[in-house]
């Protein structure tokens, strides 16, 4: 840090914080395992995280074998067709992208990045990993019990998720919704810590305004989960309810192989209503967060200060309270009223203002910035142009007549793996390699680094855009084999093997990153504190990788906000947000 | 789903109250230096329990209003048959409510410093929050017994869902009662449990609360009330 003399007006004194009690490990077990620290739990969910989402990462593979070469493989049938996409879904919206973003980035990024010790509740966070990683287990085993996982498609739609013409009717779909359930009620714990830690134990000068837009992504993000969670919490205990018990809250009276069934009067409808509610702020939880970061990245490695940092807030914000109101847009098809759908297409389309905004402010914050082409940046840059290629096909799907004919296709895959898929990985993996010098006092390898980036980012959209195609001749989504229809050319099937081919390397380049992260640990280059030249309070610690309690004697003082770049005048191109202001001429002036 | 748009409106609110005094329109880029000259943007000074508990009371809501709007969708369909109230839910609540006076008891006894009145406040509220719980199962047996069973109708299923939520809550509840109660018990000093005593009598008023709206869903009074709003709406 610069010597600068002490000015009366405009530093203060360390602020006098009464030691907070922190939970002193005394065993290696309570130091890595049960160990209340949130780094420590941070890395936890994020090897959890990692795991699983690895097991939707060769589902996927398998589904596009199939996908690819139909008739090929004969271990793939339809049934495990539709437990693999059914799985693949719920793992890597739920059980990876939320639990990565929310218990990993937020649980190791927001006590560094507010400046306080710990989470304020650190049992109740330690347990929050526990309850998590018994619903990834819960959620796993379901490959192992008879009639294996379920294959009712991420969205559980009642009538068919618990009917015998669905694979995984016995325990599938019955675990599945524990599973749920038990994640939601890890995720309410850690998702107490969260909120009330950036409420309350922000350390001195650190005011809302002055915190970085990371923060306020996943502050805001997980405001949203908690109050949207529960409409996913009470249709899983209702629908379990009608599988287990025999209740009709939404099962209709039917006829199933000749019989009768015990079921009657119950609303289908009445679960997407639920599901949805959930299931739509459920993509800006996983997005809001991503927003956050990427900001942060394109700031740092771009050494200039975010554009409209206000802006940006209020997008925020506002983004997360419309969330609440779109829910429908996912039913037009559901046979709802049209003034409805005229609402909620409205709704819709309003959203697409702030965050527009969000992706002016990031292009214009590179605008004349001084950008490195480092590898959080190269992915950085790979998010927005992702976002906006998969918001843009959010525009057709928002409108109702463009929707009803595409709805169900392979455009709607294609749509949102490419907003809510590609785009948060794209970011969760740039926050890695920003972030993981800190973690672990290394650097990842650049030129695997770079490899990486490039093979995932063009094959992504060598799946993808593709797809956009494949969806807009009609080919319909969650079918294991097309066949030969009239409105499908040959040439479908040569793509589709085309996509298969690119998913395995794409696939492939996560195996080079997962070696990176293991290699790097042993051998990369020494980071030193503050690689990147942050201003952020994380790269302030006094030891790297932050040690327990992450300051030493005394908590950081803020005096700025997290964007000081490149400030004409300063020394560095960098000023961090502990680093007191220059006095000026009149104090020193003023002084004796 | 009009409950649970009128409960994210009224949360809504609340945080956009909160936000409105947090300064949004500060243009931190020209601020530097200490922020001792705008008071009140700094961290929260309330305990973290306290706003723990709030934030938790939110997710609480949200759960229950939920639960209302699935109700009131699922009520409207033509197999709805609504089912008698047993008497009991009556008395059941009568004890709720002496559960709630007797922690506001001991939340003012900790307050005035008197440790005795703590001890009788959450024995007694304690104890009737058991009762409360086995009423409830009383009442759920008087219903199986009646013939009212959890997949006959779904407003049966909703009643023992509903009530089962709530009862779980109140379990919860009791966890942290007992916690505190284990540590008057140990001969801890006031200032240690005060801040106990009062989360867990919040949190029974929050609770008692729900059940009054509950019970008024479950027994059909707030039909009325919901048939005024939808003509006033329409």
């Amino acid at each position: 840090m610069v010597d600068v003399p002490y000015d009366r007006i405009a530093d203060v004194p360390p602020a006098e914080v009464p030691e907070v009690e922190l939970y002193h490990p005394k065993s290696w077990w309570t130091q890595y395992v049960f160990s209340q620290d949130a780094k420590v739990i941070a890395i936890q969910y994020s090897l959890t995280a990692t795991a699983i989402g690895l097991v939707a990462l060769v589902l996927s593979w398998l589904m596009r074998l199939q996908l690819g070469f139909p008739g090929t493989f004969s271990f793939i049938d339809a049934n495990q067709y539709l437990q693999f996409i059914t799985m693949h879904g719920m793992i890597m919206v739920i059980y990876l992208l939320t639990a990565l973003f929310l218990g990993g980035f937020g649980n190791y990024l927001i006590p560094l990045m507010v400046g306080a010790r710990d989470m304020v509740f650190p049992y109740v966070n330690m347990l929050s990993y526990w309850v998590y990683l018994l619903a990834v287990l819960v959620l796993a085993s379901t490959f192992f019990v008879p009639g294996g996982p379920t294959g009712a498609g991420w969205t559980l739609y009642p009538p068919q998720a618990i009917l015998s013409g669905t694979p995984g009717q016995d325990w599938g779909i019955i675990l599945m919704l524990s599973s749920l359930i038990l994640f939601i009620i890890g995720f309410t714990m850690g998702g107490l810590n969260y909120v009330v830690t950036v409420l309350q134990a922000r350390t001195r000068g650190m005011t809302l305004m002055r915190m970085p837009l990371t923060v306020w992504g996943i502050f805001t993000a997980t405001v949203m989960a908690l109050l949207a969670f529960p409409a996913l919490f009470v249709a899983s205990v209702m629908m379990l309810f009608d599988r287990v018990l025999g209740t009709s809250f939404f099962m209709p009276a039917l006829v199933e192989m000749g019989q009768q069934m015990k079921y009657g009067g119950g609303s289908p409808i009445l679960f997407q209503h639920l599901f949805w509610f959930f299931g739509h702020p459920e993509v800006y939880i996983v997005a809001l967060p991503a927003f956050g970061i990427v900001s942060d990245l394109i700031s740092t490695h771009a050494r200039k200060n975010i554009f409209g940092y206000r802006m940006m807030v209020w997008a925020i914000v506002a983004i997360g309270a419309l969330s609440f109101i779109v829910w429908a847009h996912h039913m037009y098809v559901s046979g709802m009223h049209p003034h409805f759908g005229f609402f909620f297409a409205t709704t819709t389309l309003i959203i697409a203002i702030p965050t527009a905004i969000k992706v002016y402010n990031w292009v214009l914050t590179l605008w004349r910035g001084d950008i490195h082409l480092t590898v959080p940046m190269l992915f950085a840059l790979g998010f927005i142009i992702t976002f906006v290629n998969g918001g843009l096909t959010g525009l057709f799907l928002g409108n109702v007549v463009v929707d009803v004919p595409l709805s169900d296709t392979m455009f709607v895959v294609a749509h949102f793996h490419m907003v809510m898929g590609v785009a948060p990985i794209m970011v969760v993996l740039g926050a890695i390699y920003h972030w993981y010098p800190k973690v672990t006092g290394r650097m990842l390898d650049d030129w695997m680094g770079k490899f990486h980036f490039w093979v995932t980012f063009l094959g992504a959209y060598l799946i993808f855009f593709p797809m956009h195609y494949i969806g807009l001749l009609g080919v319909p989504r969650r079918y294991h084999e097309i066949g030969e229809a009239a409105f499908i050319p040959s040439s479908t099937h040569t793509l589709n093997a085309f996509i298969t081919v690119m998913a395995l390397m794409v696939g492939f380049a996560q195996m080079v990153f997962l070696f990176n992260l293991v290699w790097s640990y042993f051998k990369g280059r020494p980071s030193g504190g503050n690689p990147w030249r942050a201003t952020t309070l994380e790269w302030q610690t006094p030891e790297t990788p932050p040690g327990h309690g992450n300051w030493g004697k005394e908590l950081p003082v803020v005096y700025r906000w997290a964007y000081d770049y490149s400030v004409p005048g300063a020394e560095q191109d960098f000023i961090p947000q502990n680093q007191p202001p220059r006095p000026t001429r009149a104090v020193q002036e003023a002084a004796p | 789903m009009s409950a649970i748009i009128l409960f994210m409106a009224v949360i809504a609110v609340i945080i956009g109250w909160w936000l409105a005094q947090q300064r949004l329109t500060a243009k931190p880029w020209l601020e530097e230096g200490s922020i001792d000259r705008f008071p009140g943007t700094g961290a929260m000074t309330l305990p973290a329990a306290k706003i723990g508990l709030g934030v938790f009371l939110a997710v609480a809501s949200s759960l229950f209003a939920l639960f209302m709007s699935a109700y009131s969708m699922r009520m409207n369909m033509v197999d709805w048959r609504a089912l008698p109230v047993p008497g009991l839910l009556w008395f059941n609540t009568g004890v709720l409510v002496v559960s709630s006076v007797a922690l506001q008891w001991a939340y003012v006894a900790a307050r005035r410093n008197s440790m005795d009145g703590v001890i009788v406040g959450l024995c007694a509220g304690g104890a009737s929050a058991v009762i409360f719980l086995v009423g409830q199962l009383l009442a759920w047996q008087q219903l199986r017994a009646a013939g009212y069973f959890v997949a006959s109708n779904p407003a049966n299923s909703f009643f023992y869902m509903i009530t089962a939520a709530h009862g779980l809550h109140l379990m919860g509840g009791l966890v942290a009662l007992g916690r505190t109660t284990a540590k008057v018990w140990r001969g801890a000093e006031m200032p240690q449990v005060r801040l106990s005593v009062e989360l867990c009598t919040i949190y029974w008023h929050f609770l008692l609360l729900v059940w009054l709206v509950l019970l008024g869903l479950l027994t059909g009074w707030t039909d009325d009330f919901v048939d005024i709003c939808r003509r006033l709406l329409s």
